[in-house]
């Protein structure tokens, strides 16, 4: 058909060049996921804090990310944490704390309107029954924060899975590069992209329906 | 570490500066980003529009195929598949330049994402809306041209703004097929002249300009198309 031959892909190949990457972009979005939101919130937490000295450096961090392109960013850690730490680090370390601190300024975003979108009523209710602000914020606040945001959390990490293929600009070994190399030895390039297309549309697919199953469940309940 | 600003006016050894060639890659990151904006626009409020029809079913699941198809893939991958993929099925579009395929790249995968947004803009409008225009006795056509697409453009203007910011953004992946654009440069220059912070530094900041410039930009739309007495978000409903 249209010229194109599929038969190099078989399970052998797929283990050999394809797996370990998946792996890997699986590995980067669930850390960064984790990662991001724990950070994320704290920064949420600093800007909600009406405390300027934490307000202003969490504000300037949180645009400063938002306005550059990931790119950038993937390139700017590639070439500032060897600095900082004083010796050499691979792509793939380098991924990881990318979008850690990449993603913390988009998922601060989500907890904060999280936080905002509770009443005011059940921040009183936890100071009248005597609750440190530490106490009010974890047994509280976050946890209906968390939930409500609950979907939009799970869409950014959709989002997040799609740009781990961006590790590309740093040589990094994932699910596309996989592709990439099979295709390349098997003198295939176009075949193997269309597919690693294939595998990327169908995992995401089904996670952005999973997540409007549960948003509906969610919007039942509430 | 000492900073050395004047790795910008280093010849990079083809007769211009380094400055000269950052320019040239900022007008190309304008250039990539502001045709996909064309596209993404024209080909997002027709998928978006489509996909609110009343009366035709059909057409409506085309504009819910387009968006999943569009929105489920990673960017890096569509460029790939236009640059790579696309000139091999069809084979006329081997003339195509690469500029031109990354547009449509850029342009389509930003459309999903607009045609969401008209979609949402238009269904926010109030039922009434509608049935008044057909009331009136106008067409289908005539309700979307006179009533329905001129309040909902207004009222998505704040989220089409940052899709908007977010195109210029994207620009960046079109490094991956080798376009001269800014982030092409930054990799380049860095790996010529070892001096990557003040290459990433420049580059980052003509970068948050661009989107600077671009907000600005909506903010004059917003502003010079508010209509007094519509509280539309951002506005306040003032006069």
């Amino acid at each position: 058909m249209l010229g194109l031959d599929f038969s190099f892909i078989n399970l052998d190949v797929l283990q050999k060049f394809v797996w370990g990457g998946l792996v890997f972009s699986v590995q980067l979005t669930i850390i960064a996921t984790i990662g991001g939101i724990f950070f994320g919130t704290l920064l949420a937490l600093m800007r909600l804090s009406g405390k300027a000295w934490l307000m202003t450096p969490a504000t300037v961090y949180v645009n400063g990310m938002r306005s550059i392109p990931l790119v950038m960013v993937i390139l700017w850690f590639f070439l500032l944490v060897p600095l900082i730490i004083g010796r050499p680090i691979g792509a793939e370390s380098s991924a990881i704390i990318t979008f850690i601190a990449f993603e913390a300024a988009y998922f601060s975003e989500i907890m904060r309107a999280g936080i905002q979108s509770i009443p005011r009523g059940q921040v009183f209710a936890g100071q009248a029954l005597g609750m440190t602000y530490a106490q009010n914020m974890r047994l509280i606040i976050l946890p209906q924060a968390f939930r409500n945001m609950l979907p939009v959390l799970l869409t950014q990490t959709i989002i997040l899975f799609q740009d781990t293929s961006l590790v590309y600009a740093i040589g990094a070994y994932d699910l596309l590069k996989g592709f990439t190399n099979a295709g390349k030895i098997y003198g295939r390039p176009e075949e193997a992209y269309l597919i690693a297309a294939v595998v990327y549309f169908v995992i995401c697919f089904a996670l952005s329906w999973g997540v409007k199953r549960l948003q509906a469940k969610i919007a039942i309940v509430r | 570490m000492t900073w050395d600003w004047q790795v910008f006016l280093q010849d990079d050894g083809s007769g211009r500066t380094y400055l000269e060639w950052m320019l040239e890659a900022w007008r190309w990151t304008l250039a990539v980003a502001g045709a996909s904006w064309v596209v993404a626009m024209v080909v997002g409020a027709l998928v978006g529009t489509v996909r609110t029809l009343q009366d035709a079913p059909w057409l409506v699941r085309l504009g819910n195929a387009w968006v999943e198809l569009f929105r489920n893939i990673p960017l890096l991958v569509q460029i790939f598949l236009w640059y790579f993929v696309v000139p091999r099925i069809f084979p006329p579009m081997q003339q195509l330049p690469g500029f031109v395929l990354v547009v449509f790249a850029l342009g389509f995968f930003t459309s999903a994402r607009i045609a969401e947004q008209f979609r949402a803009g238009i269904q926010a409008l109030p039922r009434g809306q509608r049935y008044a225009a057909l009331a009136m006795g106008f067409t289908t056509w005539q309700s979307y041209r006179y009533v329905l697409l001129p309040m909902a453009f207004r009222i998505i203007l704040p989220p089409l703004t940052s899709e908007s910011m977010n195109l210029l953004k994207n620009s960046s992946v079109a490094f991956a097929v080798s376009i001269a654009e800014l982030t092409m440069f930054a990799m380049q220059a860095q790996e010529e002249t070892s001096r990557g912070i003040e290459i990433y530094l420049a580059v980052t900041a003509l970068y948050a300009l661009s989107a600077f410039a671009v907000n600005r930009v909506f903010a004059f739309i917003e502003h010079k198309a508010r209509i007094p007495g519509f509280i539309v978000a951002g506005t306040g409903g003032g006069h």
